[in-house]
């Protein structure tokens, strides 16, 4: 379970669709795994307008990474289509600040550990990097 | 491989008319390799200098900026290639029209801006080989000379020198060698001087040859084909005749992504399972559903990642789930789902799999602060939905709507905490599988994302087959793969950019209600399928 998908989920029992504590879910006991994936500015300047940004600060906090508060801004970048250098080129600090989005979103992943909603408590497994949100019969 | 014709035209003086001034003809003088001289005044011959240089297209009867192609299509999934080509014309943002397109020939002329718009159309397509420049057609070999000379007669200066190539293809018809070097001999009046490479010419023109007689539409031509009194011969073969009813001749400009269908090929492939759709179709899928790179697809019935790992190798980043958690973490080391990745080199496309079910999913984000489309996370959904008949269809829930809703406890432990618990499923109508997916894409897409579903049908229901229909989706296209007595759809639809109405989309009472508790009762078409696909016997 990567940051960036947790970012997408919340608990899946019926009755929490409702309320704000169901979102995020919360991370305990995580195992904690870095796969090295190669650097994509564009795919991240692509993610960010799609990103729950309080939602990835908590998160991320709960795996010991440290966000800024409000969502940075970046120039929409585009590669053209023979491969060649990523335009706007961006600035160090702004390219540093991606970097770490990406260690964030894109290379860090729980293995082992669990996912629990802050609303009605359930606790989601998650084993060998995939998560299970399927519920017994008496919350369906 | 084939024989070529070299030819050195000398002081050869040739009329020719410019496309953009056909009023003003002027000559040209070939005095010897690479050198063309203007018989006319300097003025004038700068000025139609700069336009042969500008204007290299072949002349075309087509209003500008339209020029004629011709592109090769693959002869199968015919009712797929229309969709597929509409489909990566709206991703690249290409104006096209088919002129002479019919399912049964895999050649049709195609109306286009520019070369690069012909190269990009095609790039990542799957049901195409190749696209060409126009230079003749015809349904004679007299005719496609013609042709070729009203067309290219001023292109021929410029490839006068470069190395190039011959090349033949046939479709339901052979030549032999001696015949193809003919009729590649009888093009020669084109005068190209250059060396003739086999490997990597820098031009390469190819005759194409159509021969299905069946496919021609116009009954007098198809009369004078003489095709009873051939078929009254035995030794006839009706789809190989002597003669091609449509030739073309084309300057190659690019080729299709064809070749990843053998790439992506399951006999290969590391991680597969007993319902894996094939490699050409998941591709062509991906195709429909314009993944690319910087988007987000999802699957919500991924079992092994047929259209996950397609949707990598178009460069989407990939998210997937399955009711079956072993299908996403397979046997053992290294045959999981994500091995696949692996072995395709597309690691970095890899989002995240997990286990959930379609009707009691976590993606969204209900309790969002950060607001807006906060639930609009996909840019296209794609699935292959069980059909139900190995086992029948289920979702989460007891079978017992009575059964009070409490956890179970054993020994003062509730069981659904314990390690490898297994939760209850109940029977599931297929029906109210289609509406949870069409659903859950009108509330996860982003605006104009894509649907692209495939559902099975016994082939006797099609006349009483409804297209499922939502009121924020847009039915794009419908494409059918035939078997011997069912069928399936490949239906694409697009998000609306605007909601019709209450995202909440109201479900029929009747799929809602416990209708059937058999898998029978709840799937048609499983029951069709156990009973062989009998029409039903009136007097029964």
């Amino acid at each position: 379970m990567k940051l960036l998908t947790a970012n997408f989920l919340s608990c899946a029992v019926k009755s929490c669709k409702s309320s704000p504590a169901a979102f995020p879910l919360h991370f305990r006991d995580a195992e904690l795994a870095s796969t090295s994936v190669p650097y994509n500015p564009v795919l991240l300047t692509n993610l960010l307008p799609r990103l729950d940004w309080p939602a990835l600060v908590t998160s991320s906090k709960e795996l010991g990474f440290t966000l800024p508060d409000s969502k940075p801004t970046f120039p929409a970048l585009t590669r053209p289509s023979d491969g060649g250098e990523v335009t706007p080129a961006l600035g160090e600090e702004q390219e540093t600040a991606l970097r770490t989005l990406h260690r964030v979103l894109m290379e860090t992943e729980v293995v082992e550990g669990k996912m629990v909603c802050g609303s009605c408590g359930f606790e989601y497994g998650i084993h060998q990097s995939v998560a299970n949100f399927l519920l017994p019969s008496h919350l369906v | 491989m084939y024989p070529f014709f070299r030819r050195a035209p000398r002081s050869l003086q040739i009329r020719i008319y410019h496309p953009a001034n056909s009023q003003l003809p002027f000559k040209v003088l070939y005095h010897n390799r690479a050198q063309t001289r203007f018989s006319s005044s300097a003025a004038v011959m700068a000025e139609n200098q700069e336009s042969i240089s500008t204007s290299l297209s072949p002349v075309s009867s087509l209003p500008a900026p339209m020029r004629e192609y011709v592109i090769h299509f693959a002869q199968v999934h015919e009712t797929f290639r229309k969709p597929e080509l509409e489909a990566l014309a709206t991703l690249h943002n290409i104006e096209f029209q088919l002129l002479n397109y019919t399912e049964k020939s895999p050649f049709a002329r195609i109306a286009l801006k520019s070369d690069e718009d012909a190269k990009l159309l095609i790039s990542r397509a799957i049901l195409t080989k190749a696209i060409y420049e126009l230079w003749g057609s015809g349904q004679t070999y007299a005719a496609v000379h013609a042709d070729v000379k009203a067309r290219t007669t001023h292109l021929w200066p410029h490839y006068k020198t470069t190395s190039f190539k011959f090349d033949f293809e046939c479709y339901n018809g052979a030549r032999s060698e001696p015949q193809k070097t003919s009729l590649i001999e009888s093009f020669s009046y084109v005068g190209f001087d250059g060396p003739i490479r086999m490997r990597n010419p820098e031009q390469l023109f190819v005759v194409m040859e159509d021969y299905e007689a069946t496919s021609i539409l116009e009954p007098e031509r198809l009369a004078a084909l003489r095709l009873d009194e051939k078929l009254a011969t035995p030794s006839c073969n009706p789809t190989h005749l002597d003669e091609p009813h449509q030739i073309y001749l084309g300057r190659f400009l690019g080729k299709s992504n064809r070749a990843a269908v053998e790439v992506y090929d399951l006999k290969k492939r590391n991680y597969i399972g007993t319902t894996s759709m094939d490699a050409e179709l998941s591709l062509i899928t991906a195709n429909m559903a314009l993944v690319a790179p910087g988007k987000l697809a999802y699957d919500p019935f991924v079992g092994t990642g047929s259209f996950v790992v397609a949707c990598a190798h178009f460069g989407g980043l990939v998210f997937g789930s399955d009711i079956d958690g072993r299908m996403i973490r397979g046997s053992k080391p290294g045959k999981t789902l994500r091995s696949n990745f692996s072995q395709y080199k597309t690691e970095a496309q890899y989002g995240d799999m997990f286990v959930s079910d379609l009707t009691n999913s976590p993606l969204g984000r209900f309790g969002s602060v950060d607001g807006g489309c906060s639930e609009q996370i996909f840019d296209a959904i794609l699935c292959d939905p069980p059909y139900g008949v190995r086992e029948g269809l289920k979702v989460l829930g007891s079978r017992d709507p009575s059964r009070p809703k409490q956890p179970t406890i054993i020994d003062g432990i509730a069981q659904h905490t314990l390690k490898g618990y297994i939760p209850p499923k109940r029977p599931y109508s297929f029906d109210a599988m289609i509406n949870d997916i069409m659903n859950f894409a009108s509330t996860h897409l982003v605006p104009h994302g894509r649907l692209c579903m495939w559902l099975p049908t016994a082939d006797e229901d099609f006349h009483e087959f409804t297209i499922p229909s939502h009121r924020n989706l847009k039915l794009e296209s419908v494409c059918v793969q035939n078997f011997n007595k069912w069928s399936r759809r490949l239906i694409t639809y697009s998000r609306n950019a605007v909601d019709m109405d209450n995202i909440q989309a109201a479900i029929p009472a009747e799929l809602v209600g416990e209708a059937g508790r058999t898998a029978d009762a709840l799937n048609p078409f499983r029951r069709k399928y156990f009973e062989g696909f009998k029409t039903p016997d009136p007097s029964s």
